[in-house]
């Protein structure tokens, strides 16, 4: 009885919220704009019963997604998106991956410190680190001042509100989850592996590509995928960061239900996101569940 | 042999550089005496007044914390018991959709989440606000504490229980008088992560919340998106000290009872 109570209890709470309102999600996709309140149509009338559940099934169909490939600004959104999140994450593990090394190669006492520095950003308001770069970034900002200053440039550039900036946000603020995972796999390195390399001939730089980087290729894979699939949802970033021109799917789904109230669209646009985001989840657990085996 | 050579110090220096100045020169210019943000005019703690006068952000941080704690206690009670049915629950009926439903929250695009809360709301009637809040923020964090939860109950030796329940402990005493107070660090830090995220959240909140309760996030962002303030500066750097302060106070918390712990030990090898 007391097992059944603890298994239902979350079982049930996460049914009603979690699963119940993404079946929503996924009817009404199927459903077509109306000028009503909810402003879709068909409801389900489970007062007409039988006939009431049939008009209803009747009434759904693709037009929602059949419109996302007619229209140019959703796949180019979508395509966009797959662009910044993918050359982010490469930019995030070019900057992440010498922290993770040198965090690893740091001496045993200066370690818990270093951790605590990267994971401190981490506890930090996200907002707020977006924010910090709303005042580098902009015309007047430090950054132009310094180039301006440096002599590189001559009249400050439009950095904040273009596509650089977003880049810049996405590696700032998701750096911890690219550094976390790396720096746990080269920790756990075995130094004599190296010392073998380099005793058989191997440069230091060939023992790195040779015996470092394939070692860790399980953090940099989690750590890519820590990246990646936030991102390609991300709306913080680029609504505060990025320009008009900026085009992110998750700042086209919020357009297109405050601004526009189209519900059928934006769930439809949701739909999507979801089925793309499928195959980096799949692949990021079959990592993990790796990592675990050779771990255990 | 561990060294630093001088390219490990670069890179160190330049990530954590990259990490910090960013919100170095938020909290430097947020004593700016100047209205312009970036022109530095003396050294002022004007802002810091200001802010404490405006009742729109102090009503928003008030309904911001009374969210956290609500939700953040609510999703550790609902995260550990999902935590402990995954790892000791056996097999029942419907386990994969319900490890399914732990797992999915945590990669789901917020969008989506807020998205689907929202018309869950709208569909069963329920008017939007704190409440609304505080069940859509619990729904995501209890799937980050059970994360948490599970994998320190996959480490304990699973022995000590059934010692318990061998001495003749009901199963509800054993995981009072063992369990809980083994997981107990994984659950208070389940508990910090949930509250920490629920603070934090601007996405799933705008979704949820209705004009009846605006949270802090969604305050700061509303102000921001017309532009840098100092007023926002000093709200950061105020935010940022507590955040500190917190994240301190817990390292050094847990590396004095990890040394207790090894003390301990050492002092019951040598009886």
């Amino acid at each position: 009885m007391r097992r059944l109570v603890l298994i239902a209890v979350p079982y049930l709470w996460l049914l009603t919220l979690f699963l119940i309102p993404f079946l929503i999600v996924l009817k009404i996709s199927l459903s077509d704009t109306a000028l009503s309140i909810p402003p879709y149509t068909p409801t389900l009338d489970l007062g007409a019963g039988w006939t009431g559940v049939k008009e209803f099934f009747a009434g759904l169909d693709f037009e929602n997604f059949w419109f996302l490939t007619t229209d140019e600004l959703y796949w180019k959104a979508y395509l966009s998106s797959l662009q910044i999140a993918f050359l982010s994450t490469i930019m995030t593990l070019i900057v992440g991956y010498p922290i993770a090394y040198g965090m690893a190669q740091a001496p045993d006492e200066w370690r818990p410190t270093l951790m605590l520095l990267v994971i401190l950003p981490f506890w930090t308001s996200f907002l707020i680190r977006v924010y910090a770069w709303m005042g580098i970034l902009s015309r007047e900002g430090l950054l132009n001042q310094f180039l301006l200053w440096t002599g590189v440039i001559d009249a400050p550039v439009k950095i904040l509100n273009t596509d650089t900036a977003v880049y810049i946000g996405i590696v700032y603020t998701y750096l911890p989850f690219m550094v976390l995972p790396i720096y746990a796999t080269l920790e756990k390195l075995d130094e004599s592996l190296l010392e073998a390399a380099e005793d058989l001939g191997c440069s230091r730089a060939s023992a790195f590509w040779l015996v470092t980087v394939p070692l860790s290729k399980s953090g940099i894979i989690a750590g890519c995928f820590l990246v990646f699939i936030p991102a390609l949802g991300e709306f913080v970033i680029p609504s505060l960061l990025g320009g008009s021109q900026t085009l992110m799917i998750g700042k086209v789904l919020w357009e297109e239900f405050f601004n526009n109230r189209d519900w059928p669209i934006a769930s439809a646009v949701a739909v999507v996101l979801l089925l793309i985001l499928i195959v980096p989840i799949i692949l990021f657990q079959r990592n993990e569940q790796k990592q675990r085996e050779a771990e255990g | 042999m561990r060294r630093l050579t001088w390219f490990n110090a670069t890179s160190l220096t330049l990530g954590f550089a990259f990490l910090y100045i960013p919100m170095l020169i938020l909290i430097i210019f947020s004593f700016n005496a100047s209205k312009l943000v970036m022109v530095w005019a003396g050294f002022s703690t004007r802002w810091y007044g200001e802010l404490l006068q405006n009742e729109a952000f102090l009503s928003a941080a008030w309904t911001t914390l009374k969210v956290a704690v609500a939700s953040s206690t609510i999703a550790t009670v609902l995260g550990t018991m999902a935590a402990y049915v995954l790892i000791r629950g056996g097999r029942f009926w419907g386990r994969t959709l319900f490890s399914g439903m732990i797992y999915a929250p945590l990669v789901m695009p917020e969008v989506i989440t807020g998205l689907s809360l929202l018309l869950l709301f709208i569909g069963i009637g329920l008017d939007r606000g704190v409440l609304t809040i505080v069940l859509a923020h619990t729904t995501f964090s209890m799937c980050f504490v059970s994360v948490v939860v599970s994998s320190r109950l996959v480490s304990f030796d699973r022995s000590l229980e059934e010692a318990a329940l061998d001495l003749g402990s009901t199963p509800f005493e054993a995981f009072r008088l063992v369990t809980l107070p083994i997981i107990a660090p994984a659950v208070i830090s389940g508990w910090l992560l949930a509250f920490t995220l629920s603070l934090d959240d601007l996405v799933i909140a705008s979704f949820t919340s209705g004009p009846s309760a605006t949270t802090l996030p969604i305050k700061i962002f509303s102000s921001i998106r017309l532009g840098v303030s100092p007023e926002i500066n000093a709200l950061s750097t105020i935010l940022i000290l507590i955040v500190t302060i917190g994240v301190l106070t817990a390292s050094l918390v847990s590396k004095r009872s990890s040394l207790k712990m090894q003390a301990d030990e050492r002092a019951a090898v040598r009886n």
